[in-house]
């Protein structure tokens, strides 16, 4: 499809007319910071954002999410996600950690609820405008994105370039109207910002290519930064509950006042909390901080990269920003396991 | 093993009913389980399943059972949490909720076959080995001498002892006891699990060690069986996590890369030998 070009006039007409359409959610203010939530009007969209306070992965794997409806007597029937939905300004990183996250959820055993939400999605990226104070994502790879969205837009000196690269992004463009094709210019400017960005998110900088991760972990199992950095952590889990790449879960029963019926609900969990890898009868498999503390990063860095080939750290930053204790910056991390070689 | 039907739904489990329950030691009660559609549950020595009761949830539980005993599959449930609790108050004819089977398997169509055993287990170990021990049993030409050790932590933890006569009475079967703490009624080997292993003759030629148990006693035993000069792939063991979700999903469950619920929990000891969280 060819890239179409809207005005700031053209591109609010055509949010709202999705809008009416459908769930729509999108990027706004929230305080002095960004969150996505349900989008009510095109004023309300701030593509002009630096990042989002959490990841759009609420909306494929929601903090709490039924997966089955239980009556005590009849037993357990499945809940899917049925109903058609946008979620709009998607920054490239996080739009990078929604694709690792489909292959983790639909690889070996094929996980039908994620993979439903999905489906019901449409995922609307928009390039950066603006650098958060943490973000590494330059460094990454993960800056700007060729393919796997529907559609890509990309604000060119107040216009809209719209990129389409799928059936859903289609039928989500069908709304916009009477709009020229991009010029040659557009292109070349934002080809132009597509560079610019890979340099200027990288308020953090990787010593290494991010490829060499999983090699420089192998080598690092026993390195002391793992005890150095994991003595000031409070176990929060708050480095897990904004990652975009976390997906880890627990699994509970909610039973309504009848204490007939109930739901069997999906929440977040994360593998810094100090109960993690407790078994019934007490016994904890990752009892010391450290433990927990390197097995995110191994996961990111190592493991999930032996799976899916792709590290798995956008390098959105915002475990830096949660991260009370601030021990969470992975480039510092990585960094000092390149230069403090034991 | 890949499911990729999107409506097949791998969190969905399915009704058994209690065919009998009765408490085996003081904490833990012994259950036979049939699925309510008939299907034998198709599992094979080593693995287990998720057992759920609505409302109160799920919890992974080995499968005590061999599935050449057809028509039902046992568990033995120790009481340590919400699930075992409320199984604990389940009487027969009750409704339970099933996943799986999931997981590796002892090899006792490959490895084990033609070999001599020796069953090393501690406590409720000897719960996910009596499938396996019933499996060789049920094909006893196809194996060797079978020995096993069992250690429990006092004479009244000890498991399945009305089944000890029926293996001591089968072809070439040497079961030898020990509990940690004696008391009056005991007049057997008093000692950790290790002290048995000088009383058996291992052929480390022909001899599969499988070895499941708290996860304090691995290195103990490993390290003696490595003295009988049996290799490191002569050796498995099962491991213990928590598999909550039991499809590689969740998290729970991992060791460094591997995930005991897919993975495991049945491992060769070479695999996980330089795992570092494993053992």
């Amino acid at each position: 499809m060819p890239i179409k070009k809207l005005d700031k006039a053209a591109f609010d007409t055509w949010v709202e007319a999705c809008i009416k359409k459908q769930r729509v959610y999108g990027v706004q203010a929230k305080g002095d910071r960004f969150a996505f939530g349900p989008l009510a009007r095109a004023a309300d969209l701030r593509l002009d954002y630096d990042v989002t306070l959490l990841p759009p992965k609420k909306y494929f794997q929601p903090p709490c999410e039924t997966l089955l409806t239980f009556d005590r007597d009849k037993g357990f029937e499945s809940v899917f996600e049925d109903e058609p939905f946008v979620v709009f300004g998607v920054h490239p990183y996080d739009m990078v950690a929604i694709l690792q996250t489909d292959k983790l959820f639909a690889d070996g055993q094929y996980d039908a609820h994620y993979m439903k939400r999905r489906e019901q999605a449409t995922i609307v990226v928009s390039d950066v405008q603006t650098a958060s104070p943490e973000v590494f994502a330059g460094c990454m790879g993960t800056a700007t994105i060729k393919d796997g969205f529907d559609i890509l837009v990309t604000d060119i000196e107040g216009d809209y370039l719209v990129d389409i690269r799928t059936k859903k992004g289609e039928a989500l463009a069908k709304a916009i109207k009477n709009a020229p094709d991009a010029d040659d210019i557009s292109l070349k400017l934002r080809k132009l910002l597509w560079a610019d960005n890979t340099e200027l998110l990288q308020k953090h900088m990787l010593d290494v290519r991010p490829d060499i991760l999983p090699d420089l972990l192998g080598r690092s199992y026993d390195h002391p930064i793992w005890e150095e950095k994991a003595e000031r952590c409070y176990s929060c889990g708050s480095c897990n509950l904004v990652c975009p790449t976390c997906y880890c879960f627990d699994v509970r029963d909610d039973v309504d006042w009848t204490l007939q019926k109930g739901e069997r609900r999906r929440v977040w969990d994360g593998c810094l909390l100090s109960e993690f890898a407790a078994v019934a009868g007490g016994h904890n498999f990752r009892r010391h901080r450290a433990d927990r503390y390197r097995h995110r990063y191994y996961r990111k860095g190592k493991y999930i990269p032996e799976k899916i080939g792709e590290i798995a750290c956008v390098g959105c930053g915002r475990c830096i920003t949660a991260c009370t204790a601030n021990i969470a910056n992975p480039v510092e991390v990585y960094n000092s396991l390149v230069h403090e070689r034991k | 093993m890949q499911t990729i039907d999107p409506n097949v739904d791998i969190y969905r489990p399915v009704p058994a009913t209690v065919d009998e329950v009765k408490p085996m030691t003081p904490l833990e009660h012994f259950f036979s389980f049939r699925l309510d559609s008939g299907e034998e549950f198709g599992h094979m020595p080593g693995q287990f399943a998720e057992v759920s009761i609505p409302g109160i949830g799920e919890a992974p539980i080995s499968i005590s059972s061999s599935p050449t005993r057809k028509g039902s599959f046992e568990m033995v449930v120790r009481n340590v949490g919400n699930v075992s609790g409320a199984l604990h108050r389940l009487s027969e004819g009750d409704k339970v909720y099933i996943r799986g089977p999931f997981g590796t398997t002892f090899p006792v169509d490959e490895a084990m076959k033609g070999q001599d055993l020796l069953f090393i287990c501690g406590g409720i170990g000897l719960v996910p080995v009596r499938s396996a021990i019933q499996y060789v049993l049920d094909n006893r030409d196809d194996y060797g001498r079978v020995m096993i050790l069992f250690g429990a932590k006092t004479p009244r933890e000890r498991l399945f002892t009305d089944e000890f006569d029926e293996w001591r009475s089968a072809k070439n079967v040497t079961l030898l006891e020990t509990v940690d703490h004696r008391d009056e009624g005991w007049s057997g080997p008093e000692g950790v699990i290790t002290t048995l292993m000088p009383l058996v003759k291992v052929d480390e030629t022909r001899t599969i060690a499988i070895i499941c148990g708290p996860p304090i006693m691995y290195k103990f035993v490993i390290t003696e069986l490595l003295k009988f000069k049996l290799r490191e792939d002569q050796i498995y063991l099962s491991l213990e996590r928590h598999m909550k979700c039991g499809v590689g999903k969740c998290g729970h469950c991992q060791v460094n890369n591997i995930y005991v619920c897919q993975d495991g929990p049945v491992f060769k000891f070479s695999d996980i030998n330089a795992i570092e969280e494993a053992l």
